[in-house]
């Protein structure tokens, strides 16, 4: 007999996300629908709007991934406008994307995700002493793993445990069974899970040094960006160097370390050998490096097949609404898309906690959308971006993907697992903080002979105007695309890397990753789904981003439309 | 000095009453923070700049040392509404060495969806607790807008599938003080801007009980902070302006501290982004600077450990402190003019003529916040 487990809120994500499995007698997930909970109407709200505040609203669609939808949304206005910006305004938004990756994927791994893998209970009965030797095994100058620093973590932990009062880390499912950490490497991830707060600050103002703030930034104009005497500031660049180097050494004597670790302790767990449902992969060329080089290419791979490489082809890419709480209607292109909100809400059934109102998974059950490439489902994603670079021969990718699974002994098929997504990201941001001080140099170079930040926009209010950005989110491949017309703004949509992995079955019955990556994987106690919010943690859920709405369809835009001087 | 001793007294009072309940910690904070390689030196540090952030005389600094010490008894939960995390994640950026450390041992954060280790049912399970556990005692903090239209079904959480208005109801009933943290919050925010399709609006708007607004898309993480510690050390809400934010952090223009002030009353302008103005930091007013118009204290706070503030990297402010700035502030890049803002506020008035660079109209700005904020003084 079948049981429904109700996952919700899943936390430790941005916005708000529900999972509902069904178990078989065994505890086997046979079907799963993941669906979110809220509804914003972000680009309902832009229409009528000037296309050069676009960026600064759009941002707000995530305070995760904040630059992220800046950025896209000012390119897809400078795509429009065919508006090509100066070498060094490309050169500071490539800092400040290496600036977000850096803050970003760390803050995912340790704050997000890692106590999904670290048992910080079981840290209280480990050795200290033995603890710092076990750490020198994964690197030989680990960050606070030395035994006095684990020993006063220890204490600190305990004093919290002896309060009876755990605050955040209360009524966890510490304990469970898939836990496999020993006690010496759980207190080691508990002193690097510390470690990284403070890291994470520094990150941030990496960031905030050329983008006024961290979140919501707040230097990019259509046409390049404002922050000219940053740039021009030895002072300021040396200060994003230093911080540079001081997050980088994080990453690579904490982080990197901690992932060989957890791959070595996870690598015969079940729960995280599978997860990788969807084998179709895309991503987008990104990092700008300088002299028209790129550290990432873009692609598509279906069906696994690293053999054959495609083009990404923009025309092909669709959004499905057959599950999604909004009107029906046929999957259309961006360019064109139609939504009009539509909620059926939640059905009362039976589940392992007793009776809940429930997605009603025959009909409607997402705020999400469900994008398709070629009609068919696609991850994206650290792991996807990696994918296509190294089945295009590019060799820092090739070196580094070939020297991670060398250090942890795995086959390449552990990349298309749950394990291999976490150590994605890892790879990752190893090869963005390595790189990104090649664009700080060229951009220090390009700075001797060229002062130019920014190239004034014209819009012609007789003219229509579309355009995309495509870049690469934290999350994965992120498309933004306008239209423009009578000066504003006509239509806007943002296709979204959450959106794709997280949204929910077609038209067709395909399935997306969310829900594929769930199906097959046993639960150890349905009632603490642990494993469940493992596998979802391991694609960095960013609902907010996920959910949006462009159209009411047929509805009179002059009623809203923002007039500036009508105040 | 009359006022100071009143609230000093009466911050000693609370102080005192916060002492008398069961201490969460077992070991003293200076032994915790001497665990974590933070002196006693560095603490007193960090107590001065809270209390200077707070804009208090510097003897209110041993009150600040001494309620962060308690501070671990305050109970705070930590809802998640219509919303993008931002405001999360500016929280999480608390600078000055110790702040983090601080934050982690001594409030008691019992539900917060971005932080917490427990999912599903057994957070919703915290939530219960929580809730029931310290009614009457917790600070309530919201972060989002609360959707109202249609029954409020554009938001639900939890397993339970309650509503964003349900919750709110239901967790404002038994707060000690509600905090909205940020614009969304606040004013309803982005998803609240024109044609607002969600009937998004502040918490202030729903529940009906004192709200403390802080304004900003994000706050800074020491205006959260800050807030925060204003209510551990005199158990009331901070004296508000018109708005219900923090005088303390709201109560000047963010035009009448700008770095670029001089430029301004020098008649020297940026003309476009990139330009000669641009790179020597003539003022930014006429790219769509709302700063005349924006109460905050970015200029002197700024973000992130102080290391900027977007008119330092040479973007206008956008006045996103305000309520329904994305309406009333549009176009961000372009001057506002002559423009009235708050019905309070006739600085707008003086905009025009202060583009000629007459420096008395700086003054006239002056006089006007002044009298403003006699106003709107704490009831």
């Amino acid at each position: 007999m079948s049981k429904r487990v109700v996952v919700d809120p899943i936390t430790r994500i941005e916005g708000h996300l529900r999972v509902e499995v069904e178990v078989d007698e065994n505890n086997v997930i046979t079907k799963a629908w993941s669906g979110s909970t809220l509804w914003r109407g972000i680009e309902t709200i832009l229409k009528g709007r000037s296309p050069m505040d676009a960026g600064l609203l759009v941002q707000r669609i995530c305070g995760v991934c904040t630059y992220s939808h800046y950025r896209c949304s000012i390119e897809a206005v400078e795509d429009a406008l065919d508006l090509k910006i100066p070498e060094n305004a490309k050169l500071l938004r490539s800092l400040m994307q290496s600036s977000l990756y850096m803050h970003d994927h760390v803050v995912h791994f340790y704050h997000l995700h890692a106590l999904d893998w670290v048992d910080i209970v079981s840290a209280l009965s480990a050795d200290p002493a033995k603890a710092a030797q076990v750490a020198m095994k994964y690197s030989a100058t680990p960050i606070a793993a030395g035994e006095g620093e684990l020993r006063a973590v220890q204490e600190r932990v305990q004093g919290l445990v002896n309060t009876g009062k755990l605050g955040p880390f209360a009524n966890a499912y510490w304990g469970n069974g898939t836990y496999k950490f020993s006690p010496e490497q759980n207190l080691i991830a508990v002193s690097h899970y510390l470690k990284a707060l403070e890291v994470q600050r520094k990150a941030a103002e990496m960031l905030a040094i050329f983008g006024g703030k961290q979140p919501h930034p707040q230097s990019l104009v259509v046409g390049g960006v404002s922050c000219v005497r940053d740039m021009l500031s030895p002072a300021r660049l040396q200060e994003w160097k230093q911080k540079h180097a001081e997050v980088n050494d994080f990453i690579n004597r904490a982080y990197l370390p901690d992932v060989l670790m957890a791959a070595e302790a996870y690598k015969e767990e079940p729960s995280v050998l599978g997860g990788v449902g969807v084998k179709n992969f895309m991503a987008a060329e990104d990092f700008y490096l300088g002299n028209g080089e790129y550290l990432f290419q873009p692609g598509v791979i279906m069906n696994g097949d690293l053999s054959d490489v495609q083009d990404v082809d923009l025309t092909l890419i669709e959004e499905d609404v057959t599950h999604s709480w909004y009107q029906d209607g046929a999957a259309r292109h961006p360019y064109d898309g139609v939504t009009e909100p539509n909620y059926t809400g939640l059905i009362e059934r039976d589940t392992v906690y007793g009776k809940l109102p429930t997605f009603d998974n025959d009909g409607k059950y997402s705020w999400v959308k469900s994008p398709r490439y070629a009609g068919e489902p696609v991850e994206v994603g650290p792991l996807s971006s990696l994918l296509v670079a190294y089945a295009r021969g590019n060799k820092q990718v090739v070196g580094a993907v070939n020297g991670l699974l060398e250090a942890t002994g795995l086959p390449v098929e552990a990349l298309f697992t749950t394990l291999g997504r976490t150590a994605s990201r890892l790879v990752q941001t190893m090869l963005v903080a390595e790189n990104s001080l090649k664009t700080f140099d060229a951009l220090v170079s390009n700075i001797l002979v060229d002062e130019s930040t920014y190239i004034e926009p014209v819009i012609d209010p007789n003219k229509e105007y579309k355009g995309v950005g495509v870049i690469e989110a934290p999350r994965g491949l992120l498309s933004h695309w306008i239209r423009i017309k009578g000066g504003k703004i006509e239509n806007y949509q943002a296709v979204v890397p959450t959106t794709w992995n997280s949204g929910p079955v077609d038209a067709n019955g395909k399935v997306g990753p969310f829900e594929q990556s769930l199906v097959g994987m046993k639960l150890e106690d349905p009632t603490k789904p642990l494993e469940i919010i493992r596998v979802i943690h391991s694609f960095d859920p960013c609902m907010a981003c996920a959910v949006h709405v462009m159209d009411y369809k047929g509805q009179d835009l002059g009623q809203f439309q923002v007039a500036p001087n009508a105040c | 000095m009359g006022q100071y001793d009143a609230l000093f007294s009466r911050g000693k009072k609370r102080l005192s009453e916060l002492k008398k309940l069961n201490a969460v910690k077992s070991t003293p904070l200076m032994q915790r923070l001497e665990s974590q390689g933070i002196s006693r030196r560095e603490f007193m540090t960090w107590s001065a700049q809270v209390t200077a952030m707070l804009s208090l005389p510097l003897s209110f600094s041993p009150l600040v040392a001494e309620a962060a010490e308690v501070a671990d008894r305050v109970p705070l939960i930590w809802l998640h509404m219509a919303e993008c995390t931002g405001c999360s994640e500016s929280l999480i950026r608390c600078d000055t060495p110790s702040i983090d450390s601080v934050l982690f041992d001594h409030i008691s954060v019992e539900y917060h969806e971005t932080l917490m280790a427990a999912a599903g049912w057994q957070a919703e399970e915290n939530l219960e607790h929580a809730l029931e556990a310290y009614k009457g005692g917790y600070v309530l903090a919201v972060e989002g807008a609360i959707p109202t239209a249609d029954n409020g079904h554009y938001l639900t959480v939890g397993c339970k599938g309650h509503t964003g208005t349900e919750i709110i109801h239901h967790a404002a009933e038994g707060a000690a003080a509600i905090v909205s943290v940020g614009t969304c919050a606040a004013f309803g925010g982005v998803q609240a801007a024109a044609p607002n399709p969600t009937e998004a609006k502040g918490v202030d708007q729903v529940v009906h009980k004192p709200v403390v607004n802080l304004g900003g898309c994000p706050p800074s993480e020491k205006n959260i902070v800050g807030t925060l510690m204003y209510f551990v050390m005199f158990g009331k809400l901070p004296p508000m302006d018109m708005y219900g934010r923090p005088k303390w952090a709201y109560g000047a223009r963010v035009h009448d501290n700008c770095e670029r002030r001089g430029r301004f009353d020098a008649g020297e302008f940026v003309e476009k982004f990139g330009d000669k103005g641009a790179k020597e930091g003539y003022c930014l007013y006429k790219v769509g600077c709302k700063g005349p118009y924006t109460y905050n204290n970015c200029p002197t706070e700024r973000f992130n450990h102080h290391t900027s503030w977007p008119v330092l990297a040479g973007h206008g402010c956008i006045g996103c402190s305000e309520p329904n700035f994305w309406d009333a502030m549009a176009d961000f890049e372009k001057p506002l003019g002559r423009r009235d803002i708050h019905s309070l506020d006739k600085t707008a008035d003086f905009i025009g003529t202060a583009i000629l660079g007459l420096s008395v109209v700086g003054l006239g700005a002056h006089a006007v916040a002044g009298v403003f904020a006699k106003d709107v003084e704490d009831k």
